[in-house]
């Protein structure tokens, strides 16, 4: 961060665009700099100014899990998180999942089993996908179901998401056949 | 969103300093605090960034838990004491919120998060939380999630967090550090009711910043539950939830902790339903007048009449859960 603790006070009734602070953030395994306004969310930085459209902007109130990405491998909405606090942690996206030709197994689960229709909360979906696969929450149904249920996806593509992630836990040795 | 100025704190009392210097907000996991700013409830021209302070994590001893501002919700519900020594804690947690925004919130920010009221969130709306005297348009608008109990004329919203009726029902002490130094505040009396007053919800002077809590573990032996009434089976905020612990030996309760949420202004322990079962054999007809002590002097309105035995259910149910009687 660019910017010392000890700068000018803003008077009370200031509404002027506050300075751009520098930063750098690790997206997807990439050091990336950048200056922004700290007003600005991990979600608008990332697609804004980082150009990567695949996080979703939804409600932009966490309320419905579309902007899900990992932060330091945990599940974590970009929507209510500053660009700013996230300096030095690890961010991964949809972008740093898989490409064409070589998917993450999530991602092929999700095409095998017809697992959205309209597609936008899809790339939320998935992210929070794989990180519940990471902890461990897959042991039945309605264990998926309870620890996904921070995704809303209005298509109502549940059953077809829950059948998805149940598929890549199965292949990985974590749910029973 | 206003303009703030970002200030990254270094260590615990450059946090305090600079917060009661300044006009200042703390910043911990956001999930309240970047949603109000984004809506303009909330304005700070200073926000301290405290999320690289060291009060992150759980300790156990001396017969209680330590448990650092900072460790977020999932972190405490993982916690192996938490999982065998406290499981109202545990449902508490887990049947809060989202994996997502569990993974964000701290325990020192669950414990301050703002009511879902919906004309304390609309700038449009008067609210006397919000903005002091414009009145309330909860009391005779909107009001089926509000409150019955602890209720005023001025404010009618509902206390948020369930973890923090969990931990009144343990009597957890919360640790806070301002300028002054650092005091011990029990959580049982660390909220205030709205009375005419709706925008001071606790004992916090400006700048003061919660450090840690302490939960005391149940005596071996004992009990635990929480049971959340919801619209739907997950991600939603309670319509009534019920805490509780007992401590039963012969079919007999020797202690028992009753906190109600979802009902209320503030987390609700309610010791006139404790007191009703201390004592005495533990069977449905005690757990049905616990249930009516616990309701009493309820004032509901014309919305949310049906929360009175929505709550009397609520805590019967989760006495018999937890007391194992069918």
């Amino acid at each position: 961060m660019g910017r010392s603790a000890g700068s000018a006070r803003l008077p009370a009734d200031d509404w002027s665009v506050p300075a751009e602070l520098e930063l750098k953030l690790r997206v997807n395994g990439m050091l990336r700099e950048l200056r922004l306004d700290p007003r600005v969310t991990l979600l608008d930085a990332l697609r804004e100014r980082l150009g990567l459209t695949g996080t979703k902007k939804g409600c932009d109130q966490g309320a419905c899990g579309a902007c899900t990405v990992l932060a330091d491998g945990r599940r974590v909405l970009s929507c209510l998180t500053l660009a700013v606090t996230c300096e030095g942690r690890d961010i991964t996206t949809i972008e740093g999942l898989g490409e064409e030709g070589d998917l993450h197994p999530v991602q092929r689960a999700f095409l095998e089993y017809d697992a959205f229709q309209c597609g936008f909360c899809t790339p939320g979906q998935i992210m929070s996908a794989v990180a519940l696969l990471a902890e461990g929450r897959v042991g039945t149904d309605a264990e998926i179901r309870e620890f996904m249920s921070g995704n809303i996806c209005r298509c109502g593509a549940y059953p077809n998401i829950v059948a998805a992630v149940r598929a890549v836990a199965r292949d990985l040795g974590r749910a029973p056949i | 969103m206003r303009p703030f100025e970002y200030i990254r704190a270094v260590d615990v009392g450059h946090a305090v300093a600079t917060a009661a210097d300044r006009a200042a907000a703390f910043l911990a996991g956001g999930t309240t605090q970047v949603d109000l700013m984004k809506d303009g409830v909330l304005g700070p021209r200073v926000l301290i960034d405290i999320t690289r302070l060291p009060l992150r994590g759980v300790a156990a001893g001396g017969g209680l838990l330590r448990v650092g501002a900072l460790t977020t919700m999932e972190e405490l519900a993982a916690d192996p004491v938490v999982t065998e020594r406290l499981a109202v804690v545990r449902e508490s947690l887990l049947q809060a919120a989202s994996p997502q925004l569990r993974n964000m919130a701290t325990v020192g920010g669950n414990l301050l998060q703002r009511t879902r009221c919906r004309y304390y969130r609309d700038l449009s709306c008067a609210c006397n939380k919000r903005a002091p005297g414009s009145g309330c348009d909860a009391l005779d608008g909107h009001h089926r999630m509000h409150a019955i109990l602890g209720t005023s004329e001025h404010c009618i919203a509902t206390h948020a967090s369930d973890l923090a009726v969990a931990l009144v029902a343990l009597d957890a002490i919360v640790y806070v550090r301002g300028v002054a130094g650092e005091r011990a505040v029990p959580l049982t009396g660390f909220y205030h009711t709205p009375g005419d007053t709706p925008g001071v919800e606790n004992v916090l002077e400006p700048g003061e910043l919660i450090t840690s809590v302490d939960v005391p573990l149940l005596p071996e032996g004992a009990r635990s539950a929480y049971l959340k009434v919801r619209d739907r089976a997950s991600y939603e905020f309670a319509l009534a939830s019920v805490a509780v612990a007992l401590v039963i030996t012969d079919g007999v309760t020797r202690d028992a902790r009753i906190a109600l949420g979802g009902l209320a202004t503030v987390p609700w322990r309610s010791r006139a339903a404790e007191n009703v079962l201390r004592g005495v054999p533990v069977t449905p007809e005690a757990c049905a007048a616990a249930a009516e002590a616990a309701l009493r002097g309820a004032s509901p309105r014309p919305g949310n009449a049906f929360k009175v035995e929505l709550g009397k259910r609520a805590v019967v149910r989760a006495l018999l859960m937890v007391a194992g009687l069918p």
